[in-house]
């Protein structure tokens, strides 16, 4: 239907309506004020779209989830005939019949939070936003049509989107990213994902998962920015299940060939040698870049961060514009996740309309790395508290003892404690590598904001047998020297 | 998971002391027995859990079809093939165990204690050969077994926890009498292996546990095909055909009236309940204070008995928790305190725990019931939540069956005093969390902790 071109005051105007938008709209409106949200999908390259609720419920976290328990449920499939199940083979897997599910249920959201801003009588615009003037914001849709709404507030919370790496021949053409991964509808079949971020090192992971053949491309680190000893054992475990990795490699150019493969070619930094293969699909995992290009900040001289193009905000989440505020991946200096925009976004409007003054806390804040060994911390890595000239211990357990009932399987889990060598030995990071890694992760995140000391955590009862109870026997020190490693009791 | 035994000869063998450790188990009434290890390792913890993550398979199985997977429709259990897995892992334990123990030099024997005099025991082993020993100090750790109903058949026909996890037949068509963890976690995987199981309850589910919690896993187990009967008790049990399994008759009357029911099983498992193992040890015979009643022995806060050189630990304590890792804790510290100048005792208080029944269960703290008798309806405050585990939104199972509940006393700040939920991989996340209660955390701390997404911890925050 067509929408009537009118002009609107709102208290509170929100651009972007994934995890960070949405929470501080609807949180707004339970305040009775006026409020609306523009969202908007640019396609990507390869034409990919999709509705209400930004990365986290329909190209990120959600799906992401999903098909990494599709993946694990492969390996409960191998598990289960050491417990006695009797499952013919051969087994395979159908990535139509997952994707479809997964899309339909991502879809269900979608629709979910259509009938929550209706209900919470929230306006929903789906229009591509752009500044006029610090009130002002010139709404596009899909159609042309132009509508201008003004707000007394305006809160950007556009995220990011993947980068391609343009200077590559062929990346933009051929390759797809992780806005496109699930919403593949025919099998991606053999794979080549390039990055080392935690989105390449969790799709290569499910993919390989689910039984396709998977490499990684690696330029360096794993995981730059995470506990380097832990990276490497996420890697390590890739391998062993099956993910192959190209280390130390760059791609040059990527070319179709006449059967519809691609040929990727690379250039081996250690060798110095300059190799090619074929694969169905290349993925593109080299980071993300803030999504500020069609917002016109220049008109209104919302500053943005030089290096990475991230908009510039404050403690309360405020730009260098009055009235105009920021919140989640576009925002600069802090964590790309769904649960700190979440937080972020209701306490912005319990500031603006409800009286409060509490800020944001982005200190100790938990995640996890949904890897087929899955990884998550919480707090300081080994690296940042030696950065912070702290003196530290660092206490390890690795056990060998995971899959007890199969004996191919060699999986081991970690975990690490960081905490102060002085007196009171106050905890500043926790590290788990294993099986369910964010339900043990997350009570052991609210222990640190209780200001959790070493001594306190070894007072505490483990559950038995699980595997958050080995963190009751942490006891020997990176320093002693001595051999972390449990065999299993 | 070692046993407590082992942690506490590991730590007095560390300050080079002598050692020694008494181990023996009485076979069952149907002849069955086991290694070095304890309850746990053999008749507890670990097959259990072994068992019950055989039956969460059976239902990734399911899940998987619709995430994709493809296979043959009919997936059948094998009985055997997972009893032989299990039973290979327990054996590899207590290999273990006594390994370590020789390493450690501590001296093992396989023999039957009984304290015969002041510092003195006697040791009888299978084949009835004496010995005496003296020692310097004594530590009591003998555990508990299952108790019988004392009716007719229940000891030549009924089995127990004790005979379950090494069943050399599947089990059938079972009856589970009781309604403690133990009932409910066995009936709970005995149906999700595929066996058609019953639950015969005298009165209320997990006696001592949050009971609003206690009665949703009961529903739960009903929605996915076990069968309750409620308030009945089994008065005589009669075999109608021997067999691997054979045929049971069970005769049961009501706890409300005279009314009597008859049922037909293969198998008939009690669960109803467990007795210390300190009546036959021969403490009159050193003085040891035991509860006549209960037979559990009273100790003080550094687990000693009335007679200051016999110490006790573990599942006989008198009011103390019958969990693995409360023994081990408290073996361990204790072993710190007489040998190497420590002074810490072991910590009673908060100390979590998880059931693993098909829902699983974590608790840590008071439940709603202890926590408004304890400080009165007005002052606690409980707040609480239903949810959805991402995982089970594609195969649309059990929605809005999972929960979590806080417990908060205003008058302290709104401190959390009781965490509860209910869900998949419970013992995982309330581990942390009970780490966080025993830092006093209060609710707005647990309300500022941002959550990991998407897991189920994070409802919790």
């Amino acid at each position: 239907t067509c929408e009537q071109a009118e002009a609107n005051e709102y208290d509170l105007l929100v651009i972007g309506g994934g995890s960070g938008g949405l929470a501080c709209a609807k949180e707004a409106a339970q305040f009775g004020r006026k409020v609306a949200v523009l969202d908007y999908v640019e396609p990507s390259p390869q034409g990919t779209k999709w509705g209400l609720g930004g990365t986290c419920v329909n190209v990120g976290c959600i799906p992401k989830k999903l098909m990494h328990q599709a993946a694990l449920l492969g390996s409960a499939l191998k598990d289960a005939q050491h417990y006695g199940w009797n499952i013919a083979q051969p087994v395979h897997h159908t990535w139509s019949l997952m994707a479809q599910a997964v899309q339909n249920y991502v879809k269900s959201l979608n629709w979910g939070h259509r009938v929550q801003l209706q209900d919470k009588k929230v306006k929903y615009f789906n229009m591509k936003g752009s500044f006029s003037d610090p009130y002002t914001i010139r709404g596009l849709t899909k159609a042309g049509k132009e509508t201008v709404v003004t707000a007394e507030n305006i809160v950007i919370a556009t995220g990011g989107r993947p980068k391609y790496p343009t200077h590559i021949a062929g990346a933009l053409e051929y390759g797809i990213t992780s806005d496109d991964l699930f919403w593949l509808k025919k099998s991606p079949g053999k794979t080549l994902v390039v990055g080392a971020s935690y989105v390449s090192l969790e799709c290569a992971g499910f993919l390989t998962g689910i039984g396709l053949d998977t490499t990684v491309m690696m330029r360096s680190i794993p995981l730059r920015g995470f506990d380097q000893q832990m990276a490497s054992l996420v890697t390590e475990h890739m391998e062993s299940y099956g993910t192959k990795f190209l280390k130390r490699c760059f791609p040059t150019k990527v070319e179709k060939l006449e059967s519809n493969r691609l040929q990727v070619t690379w250039k081996n930094t250690d060798l110095g040698t300059e190799e090619t293969d074929s694969f169905d699909t290349v993925m593109w995992a080299v980071g993300r870049a803030p999504d500020t290009e069609a917002l016109n900040l220049e008109a209104v001289g919302v500053k943005t961060n030089s290096e990475t193009g991230k908009i510039v905000v404050d403690a309360s989440e405020a730009t260098s514009v009055p009235h105009i505020y920021a919140i989640g991946d576009i925002t600069e200096g802090r964590p790309e996740l769904t649960p700190t925009a979440i937080a972020a976004g209701k306490l912005l409007a319990q500031r603006l309309f409800g009286q409060s003054s509490e800020l944001m806390d982005y200190d100790n804040v938990p995640t996890t790395v949904f890897t087929p060994l899955e990884y998550g911390c919480v707090g300081l890595s080994e690296e940042m508290a030696d950065l912070g000239a702290l003196q530290f211990h660092l206490i390890q357990l690795h056990a060998l003892s995971l899959n007890v009932l199969r004996k191919d399987l060699y999986v081991m889990y970690c975990f690490q404690v960081v905490c102060l060598r002085e007196r009171e030995q106050r905890i500043l990071g926790l590290h788990f590598i294993g099986p369910n890694a964010g339900e043990v992760i997350q009570g052991f995140a609210l222990g640190i904001k209780c200001g959790a000391t070493y001594p306190q955590l070894m007072k505490t009862i483990g559950i038995h047998p699980t595997c958050a109870e080995e963190i009751t026997k942490l006891h020997i020190t990176k320093r002693s020297g001595l051999d972390a490693t449990v065999t299993g009791c | 998971s070692c046993p407590y035994s082992c942690y506490c000869l590991h730590e007095a063998a560390k300050y080079e002391k002598k050692v020694m450790v008494l181990d023996f188990v009485t076979p069952t009434p149907l002849g069955n027995s086991w290694g070095l290890g304890g309850t746990c390792v053999n008749v507890g913890c670990i097959p259990k859990k072994l068992m019950h993550q055989a039956a969460l398979l059976g239902q990734a199985l399911e899940d998987s079809r619709k995430f994709g997977w493809q296979f043959t429709e009919e997936v059948k259990h094998n009985w055997m093939t997972m009893t032989e897995s299990v039973q290979n892992y327990i054996g590899s334990l207590n290999w273990g165990y006594r390994v370590a123990l020789r390493e450690k030099k501590v001296t093992y024997e396989n023999a039957y204690g009984e304290f015969v005099g002041p510092h003195t025991v006697k040791a009888t082993n299978k084949r009835g050969v004496e010995k005496l020993y003296t020692a310097e100090r004594f530590l009591i750790a003998t555990g508990e077994r299952p108790r019988y109903l004392g009716i007719p058949g229940d000891k030549e026909y009924c089995i127990s926890s004790d005979d379950l996890f090494s069943l050399p037949y599947c089990p059938g068509k079972t009856l589970v009498v009781g309604a403690s963890y133990v009932a409910l976690e066995c009936a709970g995987f005995l149906a999700g292996l595929g066996l058609d199981v019953t639950v015969m309850v005298r009165s209320i589910l997990l006696r001592g546990f949050d009971q609003d919690i206690a009665n949703k896993i009961g529903e739960y187990m009903e929605g996915h095909g076990i069968n309750f009967i409620r308030e009945f008790v089994p008065i005589k049990v009669e075999q109608i055909e021997e067999g691997t399994p054979g045929r049971l008759k069970v005769i049961a009357k009501s706890t409300k009236g005279n009314q009597i029911i008859e049922g037909e099983y293969n198998t008939v498992l009690l669960a109803i309940g467990r007795d210390s193992c300190t009546r036959k040890i021969g403490l009159d015979k050193v003085g040891v204070q035991i509860n006549e009643k209960t037979g559990k022995i009273p100790v003080n806060d550094e687990e000693q008995t009335n007679v200051p050189y016999i110490y006790a630990v573990g599942d006989i304590l008198q009011d103390k928790l019958e969990l693995t890792p409360v023994a081990i804790q408290a073996g361990r510290l204790l072993v710190q305190r007489l040998y190497a100048g420590a002074t810490s005792k072991c910590d009673y208080v908060n100390v979590p725990t998880t059931v693993f029944t098909p829902l699983e269960y974590g608790a840590c703290g008071y439940s709603e019931e202890t926590a408004v008798e304890k400080f009165g309806e007005e002052n606690i405050e409980v707040y609480h939540s239903h949810f959805w585990p991402l995982e089970w939104t594609v195969p649309s199972r059990d929605n809005n069956k999972c929960y979590a509940k806080i417990i908060c006393n205003i008058q302290d700040n709104e401190r959390v005093i009781g965490f509860h939920v209910l869900g998949p991989n419970a013992g995982e996340v309330t581990q942390g969390f009970a780490a966080a209660i025993k830092c006093g955390m209060t609710k707005e701390q647990l309300d500022s902790t941002i959550g990991i997404h998407p897991v189920c911890a994070e409802v919790c925050v």
